[in-house]
């Protein structure tokens, strides 16, 4: 419409009031759909989370009171007390109006309140999966960056074969390994735990930064293949694109070309997947923080499933569903802000 | 001396099922202010040239021969001294300006971006200049706001103008600049990549492959066929009497404006495009000649002066006195 024009007359355009009125409504309703998405999904987890958990096999009254000398009266009792007395439809709505208000009950096991015993351990687990998504995010980006631009060079088929090999390696397996070498074989690093007794004040510091080495590169190891791998191929792309073409007649430097044009291209597909993975922070790692009896969260839903814990599992399955709603609706706000194309 | 002079390129692509040469001894002359018109089919070699004029191939590209951008040879000449002849000496307006611009920066920055690397411009300048670029090309300053994807196709060409222009350029290269256009926009990009080369006496090398298209705005015309030029002369006289039969070919695919037959009857060209991997023997083009002779398939023609103005072209020809000749011999 606009090159009916004479070739040096200026463009008409919409007035810019009748643009922004517009434009306003649009992004409201883009940011509403996606909230109201996001609460939806929430929603179907919290009905999910608990028919899902009453599927497992296993009696959490005979598990606990496994190998004491229980009488019926009190197995009946216990029972009683948390509740698996009452009717589906009544254990149902308990559970549904107490999630509503973030309650999700006591522990069978431990006594507590979920929510009590989600807040003492989300803190190591945010610790150790939060630094290991954003090493391997940066490790991952930066190797698949030098690999794309050199690709088929040594390095770069040297590089892109370790990061498969490790990715294909399972992370409980790796860990176990990496125990046997480094902690208890050559003593560097200790075999678990995330603190040692009676260290107090500044000195927690590199005392949890020992215990978190292993962990951390075992996460690290068998995750940053992904980000390698798509931030290669999508920046092998995007070299063959004639913009790059047109930013290397313009005289750049090769690495200014790359860094100025190829890699934010390059990283949007990108995004989304640090986001995902981000949203498994608190869940990602249930193995490797069991393996090395890292006090998270990931640890508490091994210990909850084993019962199984009911309330605890029911708690933790929708705060993991709920991180990962969450990420997934921040990439969904934030990708319009990186790639103008899909601004509302 | 000429601005831009191309001696015996070629350019030759390593690939996995063997070499492919893509120009193969290309020779020609641009001076200063003037307008060549390259023309030829898709796979002739003529993009691949626009990109060898500023080493801008592939790393998978060899190349022979001498590129002189004013005396200095743009093969050879060391990667700091390139970057400094890119886009400040010869700029280029590319084919698609959908992709040629970068979709998430502001066109502003684009055009902006050879600016501050060319010179030592303030912010407060290369904000100036970036504005009477866009007006200069019919487009509202404020426009150096929007992104590439929220103009239209006829607008992206727009920008791209600007940008070759950002550096007052000596040679502006233009690889089929209207060919993702329709007729009426293309119409209006043309005169205005006219209308602004000759106000700054910029030198031009328009690529494409509409014949009629760089008729109307070149000085001279040269014609590719397989990687060679095939024929070379002033506009009117190559595109209005052809001395090669592709070149006549070509011509005929457009009615003539005035010549109610030709529009009833454009006629094409049988048969495709050579292989570049496979090229017939002899002169590339005699399986699809219409006046093919014996020798063909076995004489390869190179060009030799045929008329007045320069021209030149690359053919077996029949002399009236002589029978027929064999033109290697008297290549110009």
């Amino acid at each position: 419409m606009a090159d009916s024009a004479l070739p040096t007359a200026p463009v008409p355009q919409l007035t810019p009031s009748v643009r922004d009125r517009s434009g306003v409504r649009r992004r409201l309703r883009y940011y509403g759909e996606k909230l109201g998405g996001s609460l939806i999904s929430l929603f179907a987890v919290i009905l999910t989370s608990f028919f899902l958990f009453r599927v497992i096999p296993g009696d959490p009254v005979r598990t606990m009171t496994h190998g004491r000398p229980v009488s019926i009266e009190q197995q009946e009792q216990l029972r009683r007390d948390f509740g698996l007395d009452k009717s589906l439809a009544e254990q149902f709505w308990s559970y549904l109006t107490g999630a509503l208000r973030l309650d999700f009950g006591e522990s069978f096991q431990f006594n507590r309140p979920v929510t009590d015993l989600i807040s003492d351990r989300i803190w190591p687990t945010v610790l150790l999966v939060g630094t290991s998504v954003v090493i391997s995010a940066a490790l991952g980006l930066w190797l698949g960056v030098r690999g794309a631009w050199n690709h088929g060079s040594l390095s770069d088929r040297v590089n892109t074969g370790v990061a498969l090999t490790l990715w294909s390696v399972p992370s409980f397996w790796l860990g176990l390994i990496l125990i046997v070498i480094f902690a208890s074989g050559l003593g560097w690093f200790p075999t678990s735990g995330m603190e040692s007794t009676g260290v107090e004040g500044w000195e927690r510091i590199p005392d949890v930064a020992h215990h978190m080495v292993l962990p951390l590169a075992t996460l690290v190891a068998v995750v940053y293949a992904q980000y390698l791998m798509i931030m290669r191929s999508s920046l092998l792309d995007e070299m063959g694109s004639d913009y790059i073409v047109t930013a290397r007649a313009k005289g750049l430097r090769d690495i200014v070309v790359r860094r100025r044009h190829a890699v934010p291209n390059a990283l949007l597909p990108t995004v989304t997947l640090i986001f995902v993975n981000l949203g498994f922070v608190v869940f990602g790692a249930v193995l490797v923080e069991t393996i090395f009896s890292w006090p998270g969260l990931g640890q508490l839903f091994y210990s909850g499933l084993s019962v199984p814990d009911l309330p605890l599992v029911q708690g933790l399955f929708i705060l993991f569903s709920a991180a990962v709603i969450l990420m997934n609706l921040v990439a969904d706000l934030l990708y319009p802000v990186l790639d103008p194309r899909v601004r509302p | 001396m000429a601005l831009l002079e191309v001696e015996d390129l070629t350019v030759t692509y390593r690939t996995a099922g063997g070499d492919v040469p893509a120009v193969r001894g290309v020779s020609f002359a641009l001076e200063a202010s003037q307008k060549l018109g390259l023309a030829g089919e898709s796979g002739c070699g003529k993009s691949t040239m626009a990109l060898a004029l500023l080493r801008l191939l592939p790393g998978t590209a060899r190349f022979t021969g001498e590129i002189r951008f004013n005396g200095e040879d743009i093969l050879t000449m060391p990667w700091g001294r390139l970057r400094a002849v890119r886009w400040a000496g010869a700029s280029i307006v590319f084919q698609g300006a959908m992709h040629s611009l970068n979709a998430v920066q502001r066109i502003g920055a684009q055009i902006a971006e050879p600016i501050r690397l060319h010179s030592k411009a303030t912010d407060a300048e290369v904000r100036r200049k970036t504005g009477e670029l866009l007006e200069q090309v019919g487009l509202p300053a404020r426009r150096a706001d929007a992104y590439p994807h929220e103009l239209s196709g006829g607008q992206r060409q727009r920008v791209m103008i600007a940008m070759a222009l950002a550096c007052d350029p000596q040679l502006i290269v233009a690889d089929e600049p209207t060919t993702a256009l329709d007729v009426m926009i293309q119409a209006q990009i043309l005169t205005l990549i006219e209308s602004l080369v000759a106000e700054q006496g910029i030198s031009l090398l328009m690529i494409s492959h509409d014949l009629s298209v760089l008729a109307d705005t070149c000085d001279r015309l040269a014609v590719m066929y397989a990687g060679r030029i095939v024929e070379e002369g002033p506009a009117a006289a190559v595109f209005g009497a052809a001395r090669h039969p592709y070149g006549e070919a070509l011509a005929a695919a457009f009615p003539r404006i005035g010549d109610p037959a030709s529009r009833r009857r454009p006629q094409g060209l049988a048969g495709d495009p050579p292989d570049p991997a496979d090229l017939p023997s002899g002169c590339a083009f005699h399986p699809r000649c219409a006046v093919r002779l014996e020798h063909c398939d076995a004489v390869d023609p190179s060009l030799w002066p045929a008329g007045a103005g320069e021209r030149r072209g690359a053919r077996v020809r029949v002399l009236p006195d002589e029978g027929l000749s064999l033109v290697a011999k008297e290549s110009a």
